[in-house]
Formats: C-alpha cells, sequence, structure tokens
C-alpha cells in the first residue's frame, strides 16, 4: 500500500459524507458487489454459538419468560416455518 | 474419484462457455440460440449418458466431439450456408462437410475474447450487454442474473430478448472491435467479470454459497485481458487485485463438511499469502497513472481485509474508502456495506439511522444488517427484520443461518 498512499489516490481525506437521499445517476448500472462486510463479516456475529440442541435448551431455561409462567419452545432449524 | 454427477456440473463451469462461443461465432449472432442449444443438449447427452456407461475416458475431448458432430449435423440440416461456408467446403477435396470446427485451445481464448467484446455492443443497452454476456459466456441462469443486478426474472427475461431480437436484426458479426472501440467496450465487459465473481464470492439462489469455479474463471478471463496489449488498463489491474484479495481466503472459507467459516472464525494460516501478494501487485500496477476507479476503492477495501484485525483504525479506512466509492459511484450495495463499516467505526446507533434510510426491502441482507444493527439495542426490532430477511432470503443456507439467528434472539427475548 505504502506506493499506493504515497501517490495521495486512496489517502484517508478525514471528511465525512452523508449519503441521504443518494439515489443512482441516470446510465449507471445498479449491481450487486462482492462486498465482504455483511456477506463474509457480519453473518457470523449473529449466529447461535451453541452448536448443539442440549445447549440451546440450557440456554432457554434461563431465559426470564419462563419464570413468569410462559413457554419457550426450542425447535431444532428445520421446523422453522418458512 | 469423481462421479459422472459431480463432474458434469464443474465441465459444464469451465466448458460450456468455450463450446458456446466457437460455435456462436461459427453460426453467428443471427442463430445464436443454435449455439446454445447445441452446447445445452452436449451436456444432456453427457448426463444421461455417462450415468449408465460411466464416464469416458477423456470426458472434456467426449463433449468437444459430441459439440463438434452436432453442429456439423447443423449445418447440414439447416440451410446456414454464407459464403464462407460454401467456400470452405468447396475447397475441400472430399467435396464432404468436412468444416474443421477448431475447438483448439488458441480458437478458445481467442473467441472467448472476442465474445466479451462482441456481445457488449453499444447497440444494445449496457444491462441488456453484461446479462447477455453472464448468459452466454459465463452460463448463468435467468435467476442469477437477476441477483446480480438486483432484479426480478421477469424484467432479465424481457431484456435478454430484446436484445437478441436487436443483435438479430442489426446483423450484429462477432469479432474483435477496433482499438477506438475497446475503451468504450471494456466497462461492460469488466462489469461482467465482476459480477462473475460476486456469483461465485457468494450466491444468493444456490444451496452452495461459496462457488470457486465461477471466481476462478473471472480471475482466469481478468487475467487474459491483463496480458492483452490493449486492455491491459488501470482499472483492469485493480479489478484482479480485488479478486485476488478475496480469493486469498478461499481455503479458510470452508471448512471440511463444505459449510461455511465466517471471517472472525477463519483459520488465517489458510489464508493464501502468495495471493495477497498477487493482489498488492496487481493493486500497485493499477495506481500508474491518475486513473481510480470503482475497482481500485474496492481493491483498496479488499485489501485491509486481508489484516485480520478489529480495530477502529481498520474500520475508519474502510469507512473513508466506501465514501469515496459512493462519491463516484452510488450503489445500494455498496451504501449497505458502507453502514456496517460506519457501525464499526462510529457504533451501532448512528448506523441505524443511516441504513434505514436505505429502504432495500427487496434484499434480504437489507434486513439482515437491520437485524445485526437491532441486536442488543432492541431484540424485537432484531427479531421482526430477521424474519424479513427470512422472507427474502432464496438459498437454504441463508434461511438456516438466519434461522438460527432468530432462534437465538427469541430465546434471549
Amino acid at each position: 500500500m505504502g506506493s499506493i498512499a504515497a501517490q495521495n489516490k486512496l489517502a484517508n481525506r478525514g471528511n465525512r459524507l452523508d449519503f441521504e437521499g443518494a439515489t443512482v445517476r441516470p446510465g449507471n448500472v445498479v449491481t450487486d458487489g462482492p462486498y465482504a462486510e455483511i456477506k463474509e463479516i457480519m453473518l457470523g456475529y449473529t449466529l447461535v454459538k451453541t452448536d448443539s440442541l442440549e445447549d440451546a435448551i440450557e440456554l432457554a431455561k434461563g431465559c426470564p419468560v419462563l419464570n413468569m409462567g410462559g413457554n419457550v419452545e426450542v425447535r431444532s432449524i428445520v421446523e422453522i416455518n418458512m | 474419484m469423481q462421479t459422472g454427477k459431480e463432474l458434469i456440473p464443474h465441465l459444464f463451469r469451465t466448458e460450456y462457455s468455450k463450446i458456446t462461443a466457437v460455435l456462436a461465432k461459427l453460426f453467428g449472432f443471427e442463430h445464436i440460440e443454435v449455439a446454445e442449444d447445441i452446447a445445452s443438449d452436449t451436456f444432456l447427452l453427457a448426463a444421461e449418458t455417462w450415468g449408465i456407461k460411466g464416464l469416458p475416458e477423456n470426458p472434456v475431448a467426449w463433449l468437444y466431439a459430441v459439440a463438434k458432430n452436432r453442429a456439423k449435423d447443423q449445418l447440414k440440416h439447416r440451410s446456414i450456408f454464407t459464403q464462407k461456408v460454401i467456400g470452405e467446403v468447396k475447397q475441400n477435396s472430399a467435396g464432404l462437410y468436412e468444416m474443421d470446427i477448431d475447438l483448439s485451445n488458441e480458437n478458445i481464448v481467442d473467441s472467448q475474447l472476442q465474445m466479451m467484446f462482441a456481445i457488449c455492443n453499444p447497440v444494445i443497452p449496457p444491462e441488456a450487454q453484461i446479462g447477455l454476456s453472464l448468459r452466454i459466456l459465463c452460463g448463468f441462469g435467468i435467476e442469477e442474473i437477476a441477483d446480480a443486478f438486483l432484479s426480478n426474472k421477469e424484467t432479465i427475461n424481457k431484456r435478454l430478448f430484446r436484445a437478441k431480437e436487436k443483435l438479430r436484426k442489426d446483423h450484429v458479426k462477432i469479432e474483435f472491435p477496433a482499438q477506438s472501440e475497446i475503451d468504450k467496450r471494456l466497462e461492460n465487459v469488466l462489469t461482467t467479470l465482476y459480477l462473475l465473481f460476486n456469483e461465485g464470492y457468494y450466491s444468493l439462489s444456490q444451496n452452495v454459497t461459496l462457488r470457486k469455479d465461477l471466481c476462478l474463471e473471472a480471475m482466469r478471463l481478468n487475467f487474459m485481458l491483463v496480458e492483452n496489449k490493449s486492455t491491459n488498463k488501470p482499472a483492469v489491474n485493480a479489478l484482479l487485485s480485488l479478486m485476488c484479495f478475496h480469493a486469498s481466503r478461499f481455503e479458510a472459507r470452508t471448512d471440511p463438511k463444505g459449510e461455511i467459516v465466517l471471517y472472525e472464525d477463519q483459520d488465517t494460516s489458510l489464508w493464501d499469502n502468495e495471493l495477497i501478494t498477487q493482489g498488492e501487485f496487481y493493486l500497485n500496477k493499477a495506481a500508474a497513472g491518475n486513473e481510480v476507479s470503482k475497482y481500485h476503492l474496492e481493491a483498496a477495501i479488499a485489501y485491509w481485509h486481508t489484516k485480520k484485525t478489529d480495530t477502529t483504525e481498520k474500520w475508519e479506512n474502510i469507512l473513508q474508502l466506501y465514501n469515496k466509492l459512493l462519491q463516484i459511484e452510488y450503489s445500494p450495495m455498496a451504501a449497505l456495506n458502507r453502514t456496517y463499516a460506519l457501525a464499526k467505526a462510529d457504533g451501532k446507533q448512528i448506523a441505524i439511522n443511516e441504513a434505514e434510510k436505505l429502504k432495500l426491502v427487496t434484499n434480504h441482507l437489507y434486513y439482515s444488517l437491520l437485524g445485526h444493527l437491532y441486536t442488543d439495542i432492541d431484540n424485537e426490532k432484531a427479531v421482526s427484520h430477521l424474519k424479513m430477511a427470512l422472507k427474502r432470503a432464496k438459498s437454504k443456507t441463508d434461511k438456516e443461518t438466519i434461522g438460527k439467528s432468530i432462534n437465538k434472539l427469541l430465546m434471549q427475548l
């Protein structure tokens, strides 16, 4: 990255830009892209860390709803109504 | 040992476009369906025959032999006799249709490049150029093309149909354009390769999320452009750099079971340092001259992801690069991913505000991001966003991932 930074092409300019209401230029081709943040990085953070159903049941037992007389059902993924 | 069932999809990826390209050149654009039909029929026959009789000794040669024979049959049975064809037939002493359909490596390399530039003809709109290229050159299904354009199947079908009609009507020839034309067409050729890589990097419709062969094909074609004097431009090098950086993690992105391993869990010893170095090489080449294209910026962002740190400095840099990218060319998906970087750099609340303005209501990743941002801030909202994401998700893998996230949050409510 040294030579590129030296040419000041990709330097950190420090200016924040607000893209509120930004629209696509007419004639611009709107596409998807290989952006890593969501497709490769983010999707991990919301994954359940327990691997087994038993662990998930233990977690559910700690759920406050149970203490108020409610019911928490732990279902395996395949039973989710999609 | 690979069975016929595993081999055919792989060969489809690598050989379908090559066969189609050569045949399309042979039959001309007016008869492009013939080229596509022959290629499809060849693979259909392979699927039927190999399952019963087992794999031939040389599967690729088998495919080419069948495609050749079918092409010859088509030439005989249809009245596709241009002067060129008749002339060549006359030259043959045997008087038979010994038309030599050259599927050798030289012709293929040549035809694929020609095909790319020929299809990206300004008589049809850019989206059609790229869509047609993805269909014919890359073997994309209509759904994959729709995903690439953040669009739907009906729109894509119409678009492709009209494009073929127009090319047919205008008798567009498949040939490598003049130098002045190359520069004008290069942009859409690059977008095609970008979208080919994108589908391989993360498939939204297929159950296999990471499709390495598509990425490798994109890199191979991009490399061809870099090696060719007339197309060795900064943006071309920048795109190849981007691809190298992302590809460096492919080995770490799937576990031995074939399941996706997310970034924070990836074993960095499996990251390909050679590919990272190659990426840096091409990025430096791309920095020659004064041009900064979107690919330069995306490659620079991808460069940051080859460093597995989670520092504010990293995310500040990525955020600035996204800001610059959006200035050059605003795109909804870039804006969406920029919002993730914003959350990392400036906190979730400010990112939530910006994310909600985007309103990308047909995209499951949009709702996934909102679900992620609202997690631990307002879990009820997080769940409702993730449920929307589940509705929009298409692949089984994506649905399972989202389902797990919902489960986890429901247990905390």
